[in-house]
């Protein structure tokens, strides 16, 4: 891990798309009046006729989106999180799940990571909204190899995928030629002391406390599950079956989010505790990243915790 | 084929309201005041002005429609059966567990639906979607797009009529169905829409007025959207709701409510 060279997921996203855009005409990149945000201005600089600002409007967004697709187009549709899932909810249910349409939402700005803008952006129920849907597929990369890898995968399948990304600039975990396929988790190091499971902005946070844990004596391993769904059942029961601790960390409410889904697997496949770590029923608020991860207890400080040293 | 007399259009839009009828009195449910109201819309549009093969529902160049007043999904049944998408036949599994005719149309399992729609308000982005595609590709066919003049209180049909208008889409053409009623009532008192016209036409597009039960004034006014340039059209179509059936003309209670034994024979009798 290169924890000097540190880019938000949301970056690596729109050179993805640009690069994508090159490879792929049937690519449209729609947009709610926040495209130096999400860097979807990217796409819409080198291909201006294949980008749709649509203004401060996600529904409709979501929902020319899914005209799109119904006419062979590829459309990414981009804003933050909690316009994405949340105000165009019904958008995404009824426009684009339910008719199983080939629309991807990328939505940045997931979690408390956010930072400044307080609660009314800090978007910590998406996961769990999105993964409730049926046809959706959920990803949540965590470095800008895994998030560039999966911009361009999604648009090989046909079918509604829900990216979040982030804000936060967080470090290179992987190699460029490093392989990755949906609905496989990737694990990292071999420690039976523990499991350490996260997502997106949080494996960096992961990953720190293996090392701190490993200088002293614990030896745990990470696994960052980029699919949420379908999530890797395999791999969750094959660490629970081979280390003692398990814990979750989440950039999310821990209601229904990513800690969830890995107890349902558990609950029926391998019954064993897990320790999930997330934001506790509550909404988020001002301050920088790096402070709100220490405050809502997703830091790597509080994962080493878990482990009693 | 295009059929260009009134007289058969008028014969087809009947049978489209008997089969209403028979849809929603067999299924028990179902919605039959707005999808007789807008019956004679879809028959123009199917049989009269969209360029469409019930033997290629997919093809790539045909006209698309979105019936965003997705509730009215007996009259859309009822249109594609009588064009020869699906047998008459089917019209009898409408809402029921093992047929394909959902409550509300479903594209993946109905033949001829060119989208999925239920949930008042969204049809306009979709069709805008599919008019900018037909831009892109230089492929040349419309889109047509039904509102419920109730779905206009649905914030996302403005933020859509925004949007049609931004990319001037003049390859899309809105009709309200406009028959004054939805499920509370009087549409005048349960939130005053006032000038719809006025409204479409402040949000740049180009309107026609018409008679919305009447065939040879709807041909007229399609065939005119079809000349006007570098803006949408919105046809607002004064209609009435339950048009044919005496008993449920211009009563709200017949936005989604099934005709008993007696109430179903006096309906039928009516559209003979």
């Amino acid at each position: 891990m290169d924890m000097d060279k540190k880019i938000a997921t949301r970056q690596s996203y729109g050179e993805a798309l640009l690069e994508l855009g090159k490879e792929n005409k049937d690519i449209v990149v729609l947009d709610a009046d926040l495209s130096s945000a999400t860097k979807t201005n990217l796409f819409a600089k080198e291909f201006p006729n294949r980008f749709f600002d649509m203004g401060i409007a996600e529904q409709d967004m979501i929902g020319t989106a899914a005209g799109f697709a119904t006419c062979g187009k590829i459309p990414y549709a981009s804003t933050f999180a909690v316009f994405a899932a949340g105000r165009a909810y019904d958008q995404v249910r009824n426009s684009v799940a339910y008719p199983n349409l080939n629309v991807k939402i990328c939505a940045t700005h997931a979690g408390i990571t956010v930072g400044e803008d307080g609660a009314t952006h800090q978007m910590l129920e998406d996961i769990g909204m999105m993964r409730a849907v049926p046809n959706m597929t959920v990803v949540c990369p965590c470095d800008d190899t895994e998030t560039k890898w999966i911009i361009k995968e999604i648009s090989k399948f046909n079918g509604p995928v829900y990216v979040r990304l982030s804000r936060y600039a967080t470090p290179v975990i992987y190699e460029p030629n490093q392989k990755f396929k949906i609905g496989k988790a990737v694990q990292i190091g071999k420690g039976t002391d523990g499991t350490i499971f996260a997502t997106g902005d949080m494996v960096a946070e992961a990953i720190k406390a293996k090392d701190i844990l490993e200088k002293n004596g614990k030896f745990v391993r990470v696994v960052d599950i980029h699919t949420i769904k379908p999530i890797d059942e395999e791999m969750i029961v094959k660490c629970a079956k081979e280390t003692e601790k398990l814990i979750s960390v989440e950039n999310h409410s821990i209601i229904g989010g990513f800690g969830s889904a890995i107890a349902e697997v558990l609950t029926e496949n391998q019954p064993a505790k897990l320790t999930r770590l997330g934001v506790k029923d509550t909404f988020g608020k001002s301050g920088k990243a790096d402070e709100l991860i220490k405050y809502f207890g997703i830091d790597v400080e509080t994962i080493v915790k878990c482990f009693n040293l | 084929m295009k059929i260009v007399s009134c007289e058969a259009l008028e014969k087809i839009a009947k049978d489209v309201r008997r089969e209403i009828i028979e849809e929603v009195y067999g299924a028990q449910s179902g919605h039959p005041g707005g999808s007789l109201s807008c019956a004679d819309i879809l028959t123009v549009l199917y049989f009269n002005q969209m360029n469409i093969n019930p033997k290629k529902p997919n093809d790539e160049g045909r006209d698309r429609f979105v019936l965003s007043k997705g509730h009215c999904s007996p009259a859309l049944y009822a249109t594609l059966a009588q064009k020869g998408y699906f047998s008459e036949k089917k019209l009898n599994e409408f809402r029921k567990i093992d047929g394909i005719l959902q409550g509300h149309p479903d594209m993946n399992k109905i033949p001829g639906v060119d989208m999925s729609s239920g949930s008042l308000g969204q049809g306009l982005s979709v069709a805008n979607g599919m008019a900018l595609s037909s831009k892109m590709g230089k492929m040349g066919y419309r889109v047509y797009c039904l509102l419920g003049d109730g779905e206009l209180e649905e914030g996302q049909v403005w933020e859509a009529a925004m949007t049609s208008s931004k990319y001037k889409l003049d390859n899309l053409c809105v009709i309200v169905d406009n028959n004054g009623l939805q499920i509370d009532g009087d549409i005048k008192d349960v939130k005053n829409l006032d000038d719809i016209e006025g409204k479409f036409e402040k949000f740049g597009f180009n309107v026609i007025t018409v008679n919305g039960n009447k065939i040879p004034d709807l041909i007229k006014a399609f065939d005119k959207a079809k000349t006007v340039k570098g803006k949408p059209t919105a046809i607002v179509a004064i209609t009435t709701k339950g048009k044919g059936v005496s008993f449920m003309e211009n009563k709200a209670e017949w936005h989604g409510k099934a005709p008993s034994e007696e109430q179903f024979k006096i309906a039928m009798e009516e559209l003979k």
